[in-house]
């Protein structure tokens, strides 16, 4: 019994470092312009199917398509914000809402039109190969996966705090003004933090190719994961977001097996009213109330 | 009483609109009175939405709640305990204000305020949705059904009929509403909650009941919403956790009023007159080629081109042109 236990446990951690990048991404996005990507589950999804086509159509094994998705999607989030969002990021909430929803629905519509509304998965020789640890097994596709995203995330977070064009984009979050006059090149940093952001969810949706089955359908599922973990652990925090995404995976899997697997969500949502009524700003906020 | 000259206009306005929508029938066919009672019902569900973001200024994210609430209470109590359907919306109305009251009263007391709020309201929703998946007294995730017509139907009886009788109904339904807003709107609730909506501090300063006013809000709010919900139920006969409660529900009720126009009493039926179309043309073009997701793709441009081009909602636009406004009267809540 002990022994399920800790595989549930072992389970929720490495789904939660998945979502943690997701979540990340959000929070980069939501910590520099204040504006909430309703559409961030897409980007996990069009990750998900970059994934698949490349397996499927080029032969490539599901690791080669996490570099691909990221620099896809990175360059998609910059064109979207030069573009469109940049015109958008001192509009009011509801405004930028629509635009969002649009670009959701949008994305899930080409998705759909695309690859079909029934599931894509890819059947990797490596799905059923596992680790064994005492007494529990780990499957090794989805601890490559949680690694890998961890790595990831400590990376973003080293560039965040150390590099010039991150202190930047923590100077821009500050006070945009002050930004500009300081000679910011506001609209590039917008357009970057939304490239990140996006890549960020692209990146976990490779990577969690190999071990789900794609529809266009999952994304509202992943955005609103996202919300729940982002708020969680708090806003603008990096490492809050870590801590939210291992919190939310192992609920979910805890959740899934006391009460019921298509439940999973419920006791996140639990989570999260708690958190709100508790500590609005999160377990480990930044310090800083909504602009 | 003096009646201005943009007052007059105002007034020949509805007049005009209230006179082609009630001779309609007579000239459309099922279909397109189906399509006109949608448009009602999202403009009512609009209007009710309105009063909370539009003018009082709280971004409710999970109406869905209310509107499925209020679907399964007039579904449950009609068919399985033969409760008149008028008597039954009583609940469908009661419980959403309710439960908008708890929320509304758990998030203000611990000033969970702006976005935070939105996704409270959110994981209420969820919440429900969830639960109501997994609740055999509600039907689970089979949903419920209402029994097919007899050709016996009362229309006025059991509030189901043909086309043309939702036609009327959710017509009256989305005047009366219309009518509510309008009033509320010049009484001194009205102008309290807009002073909420500008600056929520310098109005408790200046004495005004913040707490109870935004409660308020919430509360009608969830109550139309939760008779536009009971209505959806009665049209469709038909209704599941996902489709009544979904985030998509949640979606699509807010999304005709910010089209039209927040914070306008307008607005949100200019939204629905739009809106709605737009989305039964595209999934009919959808349908006709036969390419799935072809209507999201269209919807969702569609979407993004108007809010790009008119920010502020449709409805500012045509007033100004339409020489039906003066400066204060349709402005939105500021950023």
């Amino acid at each position: 019994m002990t022994q399920l236990y800790i595989s549930v446990v072992v389970n929720g951690l490495m789904i939660g470092a998945i979502y943690a990048l997701v979540a990340v991404g959000l929070n980069i996005i939501f910590g520099v312009m204040r504006v909430v990507n309703f559409a961030h589950g897409e980007m996990v999804v069009i990750g998900m199917y970059i994934g698949y086509a490349l397996w499927k159509y080029a032969g490539l094994p599901p690791a080669a398509a996490v570099p691909v998705a990221m620099v896809t999607m990175f360059a998609a989030g910059y064109i979207f914000q030069r573009l469109l969002g940049n015109d958008f990021v001192d509009k009011p909430q509801h405004v930028q809402f629509v635009l969002y929803i649009g670009l959701a629905l949008a994305i899930t519509g080409l998705n759909a039109m695309i690859f079909g509304p029934d599931p894509r998965g890819i059947e990797a020789a490596a799905s059923f190969a596992v680790y064994t640890i005492g007494p529990v097994r780990i499957d090794a596709s989805r601890l490559h996966a949680a690694l890998a995203a961890l790595m990831l995330i400590a990376a973003l977070w080293a560039w965040l705090r150390f590099s010039l064009t991150g202190k930047a984009m923590h100077a821009a979050a500050e006070n945009i003004v002050g930004g500009r006059a300081i000679g910011l090149r506001i609209p590039h940093l917008f357009a970057l933090t939304s490239g990140i952001g996006m890549a960020c969810a692209g990146t976990a949706g490779a990577l969690i190719a190999p071990l789900y089955d794609t529809t266009p359908y999952l994304a509202g599922e992943f955005t609103l994961t996202a919300f729940i973990i982002v708020i969680i652990g708090g806003l603008a925090s990096l490492p809050g977001a870590l801590l939210g995404g291992l919190l939310i995976g192992v609920s979910e899997a805890i959740a899934a097996l006391f009460i019921d697997p298509s439940a999973k969500s419920l006791l996140s949502y639990g989570l999260l009213i708690l958190v709100l009524l508790l500590r609005p700003n999160g377990l480990m906020a930044a310090g800083r109330g909504p602009r | 009483m003096m009646i201005g000259n943009l007052e007059r206009r105002q007034l020949i306005a509805a007049a005009l609109f209230t006179t082609v929508a009630a001779v309609l029938p007579a000239a459309l066919g099922d279909f397109y009175l189906t399509v006109l009672s949608l448009v009602f019902l999202s403009a009512f569900v609009g209007i009710a939405w309105n009063l909370m973001m539009g003018f009082a200024g709280q971004l409710s994210l999970g109406h869905a709640l209310y509107f499925g609430v209020g679907a399964y209470a007039v579904a449950i109590l009609s068919e399985r305990y033969g409760i008149s359907p008028w008597l039954a919306m009583i609940p469908a109305a009661i419980l959403p204000a309710l439960l908008g009251l708890a929320i509304g009263a758990l998030g203000f007391r611990f000033t969970v305020r702006g976005v935070y709020f939105a996704l409270l309201t959110i994981a209420f929703a969820e919440f429900a949705r969830i639960v109501f998946e997994h609740w055999s007294f509600v039907g689970k995730t089979g949903g419920l059904f209402l029994k097919a017509l007899t050709p016996a139907n009362q229309p006025l009886l059991s509030l189901r009929g043909g086309a043309t009788f939702f036609y009327y109904a959710l017509l009256l339904t989305m005047l009366a509403a219309w009518a509510v807003s309008a009033l509320l709107i010049r009484s001194h609730v009205g102008y309290a909650w807009r002073a909420i909506r500008e600056d929520e501090d310098a109005s408790r300063a200046l004495g005004v009941k913040v707490l109870r006013m935004k409660l308020l809000a919430v509360a009608i709010s969830a109550a139309f919403t939760g008779i536009a919900g009971a209505w959806f139920a009665l049209m469709n006969g038909s209704l599941f956790p996902d489709s009544v409660l979904g985030m998509q529900m949640s979606i699509n009720l807010i999304i005709a009023p910010i089209v039209g126009g927040l914070g306008t009493l307008f607005g949100p039926i200019i939204g629905a007159l739009i809106i709605v179309p737009i989305n039964e043309v595209s999934r009919n073009l959808a349908q006709s080629f036969s390419i799935n997701g072809l209507n999201l793709l269209v919807y969702g441009l569609l979407l993004m081109v108007v809010i790009k081009v008119a920010p502020q909602g449709c409805w500012p636009w045509i007033a100004r042109h339409l020489r039906l406004s003066s400066a204060g009267w349709t402005r939105g809540p500021k950023a």
